[in-house]
């Protein structure tokens, strides 16, 4: 072809660093903490709802209604009208997509037009600056920074925080959204309500929408709160809010999502969604519903999965913890999500000369030695930053602890709970010894 | 109550009181006219928000209306495949995140499947793409390869997303109706509609970026032949364009007719993406997965949408469908083989309709493939002047009165037109036969009372 084969909306986004790093990880034997899944199984209720939906009405082979199935937005308007104490309509106030990263994108195509600009919080999930750019979107960034550390502890990602004079100015009149967060990946922090409190602020006075990515909404530590920012007040006729089955039930291979919000901007996601894959899959949806239906009946309760996970993976959390200091490591401390970022200065300062090409960040050619040399996985920061600011971020690395493989004793366990994951330490330990 | 919110919002003098007693559900109301200007769509979407779909299947969603309308079967799926997607929910590593761009097992089948109908093999990875559905494929091509200002060349009647799909990518479309010969006294056939050669080469041109195929063609059933695809192609490489070839019916080829695939012309794998549908293959709608195949330098671009849009499709989905593949994989030539049981099951049905509807005075075109038939429902001469909407179709008016009195559903053949080749086919209405015995007994039933009612 003599023409430009490929669409302009492609430009710039074509290169996805994960296809790199996952090719790495599936070519050596490596201890995986990168990529963020679990590796324990769904909670029993969740796969007996999936094995029911495949083996029950055959009529759940078929198309479903577009915009979801019933079953399944009639009981997320129920469950989440009563978290956002908002009167949630199924057919007007909720969409399903796949995957909360099929939310991102309907959201970004229905209202993004070329030339607005998309606040993106650093570190960001990748894939919120190439929707952006893909939907002809100008994407501004603003860091969440460190605040300086007193007393040699460890940080938490609470000290993580915006400017409010830097966020502020970040706004335009061209500012068409911000896309918040909580809890955050790769960071793992919550946002606080004074910080959403601030935020909200910003985006009324713009006028500006709100897209908010929640999926590890469950997913806190140490007593925090997970808020939806379209709980506040003047926020939810401004909101997006994005869940995702996948996250909430440790079933990411089910891509199903949700975004929830008022009938003026869901409108137009049902637009985009309709010319663009139109319906999701059937069964994976009934799964979801019926795994929400048990789990409003538990809400709350000590026998609810939206407890007992986040009990259970801050075992796995401070088990993971323990064992990056252990090796001369500086973890920050993630008040949620599955994630955690670890500080690599000390390594960056005894090995500054990775093998790598000539601008590549460093924390990008560490992982890569890793991988080779001590058969550990992990995800380099600066994937989740604007490249101008990558230099900031290049003496981090994120790990994933949604995982429980490698134990001594092997095998699974009765329960579908994950266990505090000892493989951790032993593909961590050697780390320390080559650095020395 | 705008108002008197407004008014109690000036009672206090001071700009703190109506910080902290306006509270931002005021400042809300108070910006609503700006507000409604920024929260407008994005241009893309802009006059594509009708859809007539979500239109019909809410007028047939009556359980007692027999729905012989949207393209969704009610026979069950073959019974292996059901029971491949059972057995793989017991599977825990199925439950998580696989490949993006297909399922490593998934791609496999695929590339082993259709090597045996291209002359090349087909590389799993970079050759093939799987999708939400075909729908999710079709997007993705569009996306990926279609720019502002492109022209593409659709052919009417046209399953309803290439048009809008086509528009969102801020191209323009080109159409070009199929045409029938006139047909006397012998059975009218979906192979009596053809394209003009000289029309269609007239819409060719240096801004053409794609052609959009679809064969076995919805609405009409029309398998294209050889020659036809022949001069199709010879037009794409003329013209250095793309084709997109819609082939989600490619195994429901009816007795007298064969399947061509129009990337296997000379020169043609180069230029061709084409799209295939595990729903239209197994009955399985509801799985919605599709896939496309081509020539690594196109598909990469529909890669790079998908890592953009879906990022992956459902596992558990996939490792099933690649499990039913290679159960028929291993037994092409086998009558067994679903591939060649479905199109035997429905041309028994395909008949059935036919002959329904010629009993009632409908003129039929009698499809060569696919699961729809259509017919002329002129000849009925039908009373629809109660129907309200008088500048509707048609077509669009028979189908609702007939949803409404006759208790069966349709759905009307103009929804597959361009508003400037509406009134063209206003007098034709699409009927699904992918249905069980009892549903077109069913339709059976309303037939013949319609039909005694005339005389």
């Amino acid at each position: 072809m003599t023409k430009q084969l490929q669409a302009r909306r492609l430009d710039g986004i074509d290169h996805n660093p994960w296809v790199e790093f996952v090719k790495l990880a599936s070519e050596a034997d490596v201890v995986n903490l990168g990529q963020g899944f679990p590796d324990f199984p769904p909670p029993d209720f969740a796969v007996e709802a999936f094995q029911h939906a495949v083996s029950g009405d055959f009529m759940l082979n078929q198309y479903t209604k577009a915009f979801g199935y019933p079953p399944l937005t009639k009981i997320l308007a129920s469950f989440f009208g009563k978290l956002l104490g908002q009167d949630i309509d199924p057919l007007k106030n909720v969409l399903v997509t796949v995957g909360a990263y099929g939310a991102l994108f309907t959201a970004f195509q229905a209202l993004v037009d070329e030339g607005d600009e998309v606040i993106i919080i650093e570190p960001f999930f990748d894939c919120y600056e190439p929707m952006t750019l893909m939907a002809g979107g100008r994407p501004v960034f603003v860091s969440l920074k460190p605040s300086p550390n007193q007393d040699g502890e460890l940080d938490s990602s609470s000290s993580w925080q915006l400017d409010p004079t830097e966020l502020a100015s970040k706004f335009t009149s061209r500012t068409k959204a911000l896309i918040l967060n909580t809890p955050n990946n790769p960071l793992g922090k919550v946002f606080s309500r004074a910080e959403l409190e601030l935020v909200a602020s910003l985006c009324q006075q713009h006028d500006v929408v709100c897209i908010t990515d929640e999926v590890y909404q469950w997913l806190v530590y140490d007593g925090c709160q997970h808020v939806s920012i379209a709980t506040l007040p003047g926020m939810w006729e401004r909101t997006l809010t994005i869940g995702s089955a996948g996250k909430t039930f440790s079933a990411t291979g089910w891509k199903v999502g949700w975004v929830l919000g008022p009938d003026s901007l869901l409108k137009h996601l049902r637009t985009m969604h309709q010319n663009s894959i139109f319906h999701c899959p059937t069964q994976a949806q009934a799964a979801v519903a019926q795994s929400f239906e048990r789990e409003q009946l538990h809400f709350g309760q000590p026998s609810s999965y939206f407890v007992q996970l986040p009990q259970a993976i801050q075992r796995c959390r401070d088990h993971m913890i323990q064992s990056l200091k252990s090796v001369g490591l500086r973890p920050v401390i993630p008040q949620g999500s599955y994630f955690l970022i670890t500080d690599i200065s000390e390594f960056k300062s005894k090995m500054p000369n990775l093998p790598g090409a000539a601008d590549e960040p460093y924390d990008r050619r560490f992982v890569k030695w890793m991988i080779k040399n001590k058969g550990l996985m992990a995800i380099p920061v600066s994937i989740f930053c604007s490249v101008p600011h990558q230099k900031l971020f290049d003496h981090y690395i994120r790990f994933c602890f949604m995982k429980v493989k490698d134990r001594p004793g092997g095998g699974k366990t009765s329960s579908s709970l994950p266990m505090p994951p000892a493989g951790v330490g032993r593909g961590v330990g050697p780390i320390c010894v080559g650095a020395g | 109550m705008f108002l008197a919110r407004g008014r109690l919002c000036t009672l206090g003098s001071r700009p703190k009181f109506l910080k902290t007693i306006c509270a931002s559900k005021i400042l809300g109301l108070s910006t609503s006219a700006k507000m409604s200007l920024k929260f407008k769509n994005a241009k893309r979407i802009e006059g594509l928000d009708s859809n007539v779909w979500i239109e019909f299947t809410k007028l047939a969603a009556d359980p007692s209306v027999v729905n012989l309308g949207q393209g969704l079967p009610d026979i069950s799926p073959p019974v292996y495949v059901k029971e491949e997607l059972s057995k793989i929910a017991a599977i825990d590593s199925l439950n998580q995140y696989t490949r993006g761009f297909g399922h490593p097992s998934l791609v496999k089948a695929l590339s082993c499947l259709y090597e045996k109908f291209y002359q090349n093999q087909i590389n799993p990875n970079k050759e093939i793409l799987v999708t939400v559905g075909a729908y999710g494929s079709l997007f993705n091509a569009i996306q990926g390869l279609i720019d502002e200002g492109d022209e593409v060349i659709v052919i009417v009647p046209f399953y309803d997303c290439y048009e809008p799909m086509v528009r969102m990518a801020g191209a323009i479309p080109v159409f070009i109706p199929l045409r029938s010969k006139l047909v006397d006294g012998k059975k009218w056939s979906s192979s009596d509609w053809t394209l003009d050669p000289q029309e269609l080469a007239s819409k060719f041109n240096s801004k053409t970026k794609a052609i959009i195929l679809n064969t076995p063609h919805n609405p009409l059933g029309k398998v294209y032949t050889k020659e036809e695809l022949q001069v199709i192609a010879d037009l794409c490489i003329k013209y250095d364009t793309l084709c997109i070839s819609d082939e989600v019916y490619e195994w429901l080829v009816y007795t007298g007719n064969k399947h061509f695939k129009i990337a296997t012309f000379p020169g043609m794998w180069e230029r061709t993406i084409t799209i295939g549908s595990a729903g239209k293959t197994f009955s399985v709608t509801g799985w919605k997965l599709g896939w496309s195949i081509g020539p690594k330098h196109l598909i990469k671009h529909l890669q790079t949408v998908q890592q953009n849009t879906v990022y992956t499709c459902a596992t558990p989905l996939q490792e099933a469908l690649a499990q039913a593949l290679w159960i028929d994989i291993k037994r092409m030539n086998d009558p067994e083989c679903y591939f060649n049981s479905l199109p035997k099951e429905l041309e028994v049905k395909r008949n059935r309709m036919v002959h329904l509807l010629e009993s009632v005075g409908l003129k039929p075109i009698v499809p060569d493939g696919g699961y729809f038939i259509i017919a002329d429902v002129s000849l009925l001469d039908t009373d629809l002047s109660d129907m309200k909407n008088s500048n509707e179709p048609y077509d669009y008016k028979f189908v609702k009165w007939m949803t409404k009195n006759k208790k069966l559903s349709a759905i009307p053949v103009s929804a597959f037109c361009n508003a400037e080749t509406k009134l063209q086919f206003e007098k034709f209405v699409r009927f699904c036969f992918i249905k069980k015995d009892s549903t077109l007994d069913a339709a059976e039933e309303i037939i013949k009372a319609w039909s005694r009612l005339k005389f």
